[in-house]
């Protein structure tokens, strides 16, 4: 994906340089081959519509090329595969915190293997910060009270910057990471290395007992609210006609903001747990719904997800 | 050269009275345009103040100069000072204010006593920002994108955002003035396909201030209720949406790059058609070219908000859009370039100025061009690389042209020329200095040094110091013209009507002009730049 | 004089498209949090005073209509009458805001104000997040309040030209600044005829 945003960025640096060298030599041309001294009797051309209409259309050309190949990659760039590898970051003033689907945390490091495709579902406990990794050629805005997401695939192992792009207060520039992309092997080895840690999954199943949300959302259809099993990433009916995507948003609003979106043929009872959760705790909530919805849940495999998490506004 | 004897009986507007009262109880626009030409030059030395800490800070990788929380205020009232107090008034409220009046043939604007206001509402805008910054000042960049605005800071955010405010009306009356005045008060002939480009410009810019300044007007009060009454509009912890603020925020602020730069493109036209004695090259397509980038340019701004968490389509739409409003840009340059082709061209200081404009304009367009594509803005963005795009249109574009326009301008304002050797050099440094400070700048952000940082990892450092090196040639090439412009007032060679020889009917009166313009009202039956037949009264004087 | 009048007319008539987009911002707001917390919106709209906004509705209609007049006056020299009505008009004037203070004041009493006194006990009967009503009473703050200032302002105007006429400055050949006064106040007006089933009238049944 680098490479080809490398691409079209040197495609326009070579157009970008083709047309200011045009510019810049045909003004000096004219400027000294039609100096007073040189000219002293001016030719009075009005104009000439060819000419608009070629310098209009020509340019319009070029300009979709360069809007048409920029769409394609942010377009990519907005589908993570399927099977990507999950980690949740929580960004706050002034640090980045990590967690792996298996559990594992990190502060300001990122570790991964190289060679596969890593999602980022990430929100903020404050501020707007943003995840920038230039090596990957990738940013994504990280949102309080949303998530967004952004994904990338590692070719080469090493250490890479991690760059908070989104001005946020004091240290603002004091918020910076590294990504450290390992081998299959290495990264095995340092996941083993924390020590066995709990899933976030599996964190999020405790929970959802601890808070009381079984109660309620039961594996059976008797609860008085909808069931979890087989929700995410597919579409919900609600209350009121609208159907939305059942993605980490819906289930982080339905936890923080129930009101919001109720399901069809239920009733507006939830109570919203805002102040209750963290957002660690969320994410491992989330977690757990995920894999409510697969066969069977592996820590680390990954859950399969339908669509992106970056929800539209 | 003739020099026009002054004798003391000849009444011009700078010598009708000299009492304090009868300067700031005026109604005359040609002083109203001093009285801004004054405030927004201090205003411009403070933002260049601000900017010249940020770049030596920016010597070294290690935040040491001063404290994050000072560099972060650094960089905010740079931007606060340099758009809000300099950017957005400068070529319409001094060149324009003086200028269109005479342009069109009329007496006045159409709401003389409005324009006072406008001034003063700048001065009271301005007194608000300015003591907000001398206790303390704000740092939320001059976006005051929320949360961080409204709930996180710490600093004089209400006192900078009613600055801000008030300003904002000083822009909406000057806009509402000079819409009315080129439509009802133009001499008789003076049809608008016979109106000098910078009217068209002035008149494209003052469309979008007029309708685009009210949003940022509610939408910073806004932020100010919720930071005083901590309701939740933008914040998220209670319920709003911080995208909304910024997509309201971005309804404004993207025109307002249009407000800046249509009035610069504006004095370009008319110098380039001076210093090349003839007719613009394609006279319709500029002036439409005006109104369309007047027009698409509210059309674009979310694409300030790739990253942001917009949905993939919104993003198309915005992207696609960018692309188009580059067009005219793009056009308007051919056509300055055409225009000299077979011309008879002068390299007065203006002329210098306005080939520099050409050159780094078409720069700061085509980089303009880089982020409107998706996948590379999603790099480049938050990164040097904004900054140097934007650095090249403001400065590159807009500052040179705002001095072009002072340098062709001022024999008429003050009825006195600048030493031209002091000047060419001038322009010279101003050329090479920002060229240095800015270009390295690109590179930047295309390795990966975001915007906003107070210390930078240490492979950033070479072109950092390029950077500030070129800044302090900068800062010469804009310290000299003040001084010999008040050297001019003093020692300047006599002027007269029409130094330049221009076709024009603000140059058909003297220099300084007298309070009421035109002994007689022009009649019009010439076309705009007309060069080929110039009108008898225009070789008066020379 | 004519050209002075349609100048200063079209100046008028710009300002008015700057209002415009200025309330455009916050009905911009308004659009979109109604969408994403609709049912709050309905619960907050339950607990206006329909009675007192449909009033207050016609107040303000009557108002202009009396200003309409004002200003058909002017233009036939009817001085007096014009007088009359343009008294007449500010008295609507204060009406309005009178009764808005009453509102006002209703709304305050029950914490309806947003802030950290903020409390609407009703939602959770509702089922709806009073977080989100606080949104919808902001916006109604705002809109309302930006409204009523215009209000003033309009008053101030009014009483401004009443005295002017008293005088006798105003003829069928001069009377632009009458007119120019009657289209700012039409405009307050026609804000408020979006504002009252905005905020006012928002139906229980989900339509979005």
């Amino acid at each position: 994906m680098a490479a080809q945003v490398d691409g079209l960025y040197f495609f326009l640096v070579a157009v970008s340089a083709f047309f200011t060298l045009l510019i810049f030599l045909t003004v000096f041309i004219f400027a000294v081959k039609y100096r007073q001294e040189a000219h002293p009797n001016p030719e009075h051309i009005e104009g000439s519509l060819p000419l608009e209409l070629t310098w209009t259309l020509i340019p319009l050309g070029i300009c979709m090329i360069f809007f048409a190949w920029g769409a394609l990659i942010y377009f990519q760039e907005a589908r993570p595969p399927r099977g990507s590898m999950e980690v949740y970051a929580v960004a706050k003033q002034w640090m980045w915190k990590f967690e792996h689907e298996s559990g594992q945390r990190e502060i300001n490091a990122l570790h991964i293997p190289v060679g596969r495709d890593i999602k980022m579902i990430m929100s903020s406990q404050d501020v707007i910060h943003s995840f920038y990794v230039p090596a990957f050629r990738i940013k994504a805005d990280v949102l309080p009270g949303r998530y967004t997401s952004t994904w990338f695939h590692p070719t080469k192992t090493g250490t890479y910057h991690l760059f908070c792009a989104e001005y946020c207060g004091t240290q603002h520039s004091g918020m910076i990471g590294e990504v450290v992309v390992m081998t299959p092997a290495a990264y095995q080895s340092w996941l083993a290395s924390g020590g066995a840690t709990p899933t976030m999954a599996a964190n999020g199943k405790e929970l959802f007992t601890q808070l009381g949300c079984a109660t309620c959302h039961r594996a059976d259809t008797q609860g008085r609210g909808p069931t979890l099993a087989g929700v995410f990433g597919k579409p919900v009916q609600l209350e009121d006609g609208r159907t939305v995507m059942a993605d980490e948003n819906y289930i982080r609003e339905s936890i923080l903001n129930p009101q919001a979106k109720i399901v069809a043929g239920f009733k507006p009872i939830m109570p919203t747990f805002q102040g209750q959760v963290t957002e660690e705790s969320l994410g491992a909530l989330v977690s757990y719904v995920k894999s409510l919805s697969q066969p069977q849940q592996k820590a680390e495999g990954g859950a399969p997800q339908p669509i992106a998490a970056n929800e539209s506004n | 050269m003739a020099t026009a004897v002054q004798t003391a009986e000849r009444q011009t507007y700078l010598n009708n009275g000299y009492s304090l009262k009868s300067w700031l109880l005026t109604k005359d626009h040609k002083r109203i345009a001093i009285l801004y030409l004054i405030s927004i030059t201090g205003m411009f030395f403070v933002g260049g103040f601000f900017a010249m800490l940020i770049r030596l800070e920016l010597l070294t990788p290690a935040g040491d100069l001063v404290s994050s929380d000072t560099y972060n205020k650094l960089f905010s009232m740079h931007g606060i000072a340099m758009v809000f107090f300099f950017l957005i008034p400068s070529v319409p409220a001094v060149l324009g204010n003086f200028v269109i009046p005479l342009m069109v043939g009329a007496k006045d604007l159409a709401f003389p006593r409005i324009n006072l206001l406008s001034w003063y509402l700048y001065m009271f805008g301005a007194l608000f920002a300015l003591v907000s910054m001398i206790s303390g000042g704000v740092d939320t960049g001059w976006t005051f994108y929320t949360p961080f605005s409204t709930t996180y800071s710490n600093t004089h955010v209400v006192g900078t955002a009613l600055g801000v405010f008030i300003a904002g009306f000083s822009s909406i009356f000057t806009g509402l003035n000079f819409i009315v005045t080129i439509h009802r008060m133009r001499a008789p002939g003076l049809t608008w396909t016979r109106l000098p480009l910078f009217c068209w410009s002035n008149y494209a810019a003052s469309i979008i201030m007029v309708l685009g300044t009210p949003v940022i007007a509610i939408t910073i009060l806004l932020v100010a209720l919720e930071r005083l009454l901590h309701i939740g509009v933008f914040n998220p912890a209670l319920g709003g949406d911080p995208l909304l603020f910024q997509h309201l925020f971005w309804f404004y602020s993207h025109p307002a790059v249009y407000i800046m730069i249509l009035p610069g493109m504006g004095v370009i036209s008319e110098v380039v058609t001076c210093f090349s004695r003839k007719r613009v090259f394609g006279y319709e397509f500029v002036a439409l070219a005006s109104i369309a980038i007047a027009v698409l340019g509210f059309l674009v701004w979310a694409h300030h908000m790739f990253v942001a968490g917009i949905s993939v389509y919104a993003a198309l739409v915005f992207s696609l859009l960018s692309y188009l409003v580059a067009i005219p840009s793009a056009v308007k340059v051919f056509n300055w370039t055409a225009t000299l082709f077979k011309g008879s061209i002068r390299y007065d200081t203006p002329m210098l100025y306005a080939f520099g404009f050409i050159g780094l304009f078409t720069i700061g367009g085509l980089t303009g061009v880089f982020l409107a594509s998706l996948g590379v803005d999603v790099h480049v963005t938050d990164t040097y690389f904004v900054v140097a795009h934007f650095h090249y249109v403001m400065v590159g574009g807009m500052v040179l042209a705002y001095l072009a326009g002072l340098h062709f301008w001022w024999p008429k304002m003050t009825g006195k020329l600048y030493p031209e050797g002091w000047a060419k050099l001038s322009a010279l440094l101003v050329f090479v200095g920002f060229n240095l400070t800015f270009f390295p700048q690109f590179i930047l952000g295309y390795m990966g040094m975001p915007r906003r940082y107070h210390a930078y990892p240490p492979e950033f450092q070479v072109l950092n110091v390029l950077s500030t090196a070129g800044a302090s040639v900068l800062a010469v090439g804009y310290v000299l013209p003040m001084i010999y412009f008040m050297w001019s007032l003093r020692y300047g060679e006599d002027a007269g009507p029409n130094p330049w020889n221009a076709v024009g009917l603000e140059w058909m009166t003297p220099s300084p002009p007298p309070t009421h313009n035109f002994d007689e009202t022009p009649v019009v039956t010439w076309e705009a730049y007309d060069y080929e037949h110039p009108p008898q009264e225009v070789l008066v004087g020379h | 004089m004519d050209q002075q009048r349609e100048t200063s007319t079209f100046g008028m008539w710009l300002f008015l498209l700057t209002e415009i987009m200025f309330f455009g911002g916050l009905f911009c707001a308004y659009l979109v949090y109604r969408a994403t917390y609709y049912q709050a919106f309905v619960e907050g709209s339950q607990a206006m005073n329909i009675w007192l906004g449909a009033t207050n509705t016609a107040v303000l209609i009557c108002s202009s209509l009396t200003m309409a007049l004002g200003v058909r006056c002017a233009q036939t020299d009817n001085r007096k009458l014009m007088v009359v009505l343009l008294i007449a008009t500010m008295l609507f004037g204060l009406a309005f805001l009178g009764i808005k203070a009453i509102e006002y004041h209703e709304h305050w009493t029950n914490h309806q104000f947003p802030g950290p006194n903020f409390s609407f006990p009703q939602a959770e009967a509702a089922g709806v997040n009073p977080q989100n009503v606080q949104i919808y009473f902001s916006l109604y703050w705002a809109m309302t309040g930006l409204h009523a200032l215009h209000m003033v302002i309009g008053v101030g105007l009014v009483l401004w030209i009443t005295i002017a006429a008293a005088r006798g400055m105003y003829s069928a050949d001069y009377y632009a600044p009458v007119e120019n006064v009657g289209l700012y106040w039409h405009f307050v007006d026609l804000v408020w005829i979006y504002l009252f089933p905005l905020l006012y009238l928002i139906s229980k049944k989900h339509g979005g």
